[in-house]
């Protein structure tokens, strides 16, 4: 077979060529996965603080309730609730677009990951870390603020990472209700103009090079991050 | 309630529609949670290997494989296959070879986390005793690594199962896939969605239950 890169220079038949097209899909792409991580950080931050708390069985409860709810069903699936169901059942949701119901359920499907982590990282800390908030007086509120979370927060900066991109990834899932990004490109453009193998190889790169982009980007702030003398990635156990 | 109807789905629609669906994703995630894991295997043997020339291509092939969406695998593959073979391929077969594909990249992962588990002393314990490396791998290491990691290779075949849906992208008729016709035919997509959902959350809920208990019962052993 021969390469035929120039399909990207041709006009896609609304006056852009497949290059513009493909890049305002990844803008698309960026935009999807940003919001619905700031959405699953928020609330998964949250939740899976919520599920650590001492005496607040109900409070817990909720919050194990919430995790076990969006991560036993599939991203997809929570995709269709989202934008079909929903909208159907609580009428308000008619007049959301699309954008926002996709972004509601690769946020609240993420969230229920980074929960885990973060309860995961708060009960990694020993248990002295707390008593040592209290015993100074420490209210709740003001232990998990200035005591536990940012020491679990450092904790958890690996796994946040690859949950980050995992997130990337999961947002190619968005092509299925009909959002303009990579991976709804990358099944038009491929049946416009039969040059699947370019198209996929190109959108395949963007997907890599931001998930790369996120994998810097973190390594970054656990660097700025990094408290001297205590914890420091890549130096756990001995043998 | 809420304006919805979910009388249609009765046995008959079941066994029309969602059964055979039912019964391919299940068969894709049998055959690619084990293949993945043997070609995993092979993969992690590969990377742990210590020579370039088999480390470098595995290394390539893991991290490629974990870079990429899973929708952009499935879709890449279902080009790729008849373009190689020369003929068209049906959507379930492209399927079952892409999650083998794709799962052995995660699995491999697992198996490597597995065998580095394994104190050195085992290693030298096998060599001693006069064994080759496969002697060595099949009866001591791979036992033992496979034992340490079964409850992380059963998530992952949890997860895999909900990813079965994403098939979705080149149509292939899978329990999700099942719901949905039922779901048009009879003019109530969002019954058939929420009904899809409550099957999925089932087994998996299910499945994760029973791998939180297998842990438990790992845990008293050692």
């Amino acid at each position: 077979m021969t390469w035929d890169w120039q399909v990207f220079l041709q006009d896609d038949g609304s006056g852009r060529t497949y290059l513009e097209w493909m890049l305002e899909a990844w803008r698309w792409t960026l935009a999807v996965a940003g919001t619905s991580w700031l959405v699953a950080m928020v609330v998964g931050a949250l939740v899976g603080t919520l599920r650590t708390l001492p005496d607040r069985p109900a409070l817990v409860r909720l919050a194990n309730a919430w995790v076990e709810l969006f991560r036993n069903i599939p991203l997809l699936v929570q995709i269709f609730l989202w934008y079909f169901v929903v909208p159907k059942i609580i009428p308000a949701f008619q007049q959301v677009p699309g954008f926002v119901l996709v972004v509601f359920g690769l946020g609240f499907f993420t969230s229920a990951r980074i929960a885990e982590q973060f309860r995961a990282g708060i009960q990694a800390l020993p248990r002295g870390q707390r008593y040592a908030a209290l015993a100074m007086g420490f209210t709740t509120w003001q232990s998990y603020r200035y005591v536990i979370l940012p020491m679990a927060f450092r904790i958890i900066l690996p796994p946040l990472t690859s949950e980050s991109m995992n997130l990337l990834k999961n947002s190619s899932v968005a092509f299925a209700v009909s959002i303009a990004e990579l991976t709804m490109f990358a099944m038009q453009a491929q049946e416009e103009t039969s040059r699947g193998i370019e198209i996929y190889l190109a959108v395949t790169a963007l997907y890599a090079l931001s998930a790369f982009a996120v994998n810097r980007v973190f390594a970054f702030i656990e660097k700025k991050m990094r408290i001297p003398g205590f914890i420091v990635a890549g130096t756990g156990g001995g043998h | 309630m809420l304006g919805l109807d979910f009388s249609f789905i009765n046995l008959d629609v079941l066994q029309k529609f969602v059964w055979g669906g039912l019964a391919f994703s299940v068969q894709l995630t049998i055959v690619s949670t084990l293949g993945g894991i043997f070609f995993g295997t092979l993969l992690a043997l590969m990377r742990l290997s210590g020579k370039a020339a088999l480390m470098a291509p595995a290394t390539f092939y893991v991290n490629g494989m974990r870079s990429v969406p899973l929708v952009m695998v499935i879709l890449w593959f279902y080009l790729l296959i008849p373009f190689l073979i020369g003929k068209p391929i049906g959507a379930e077969v492209s399927a079952i070879i892409t999650f083998v594909a794709f799962e052995a990249a995660y699995f491999s992962e697992i198996m490597r986390a597995g065998i580095q588990s394994i104190p050195r002393g085992q290693v030298f314990a096998g060599q001693a005793l006069g064994m080759t490396y496969a002697q060595n791998m099949r009866l001591i290491i791979l036992p033992q690594a496979f034992r340490n990691m079964l409850p992380v290779l059963l998530t992952q075949t949890i997860i895999l199962f909900q990813d079965t849906s994403l098939v979705y992208a080149i149509g292939a008729y899978d329990l999700l896939k099942g719901f949905t016709n039922a779901g048009k035919i009879y003019g109530r997509p969002e019954e058939a969605y929420l009904t899809a959902a409550v099957v999925y959350f089932v087994i998996c809920f299910a499945l994760s239950w029973g791998v939180k208990r297998l842990q438990a019962k790992i845990a008293i052993v050692r």
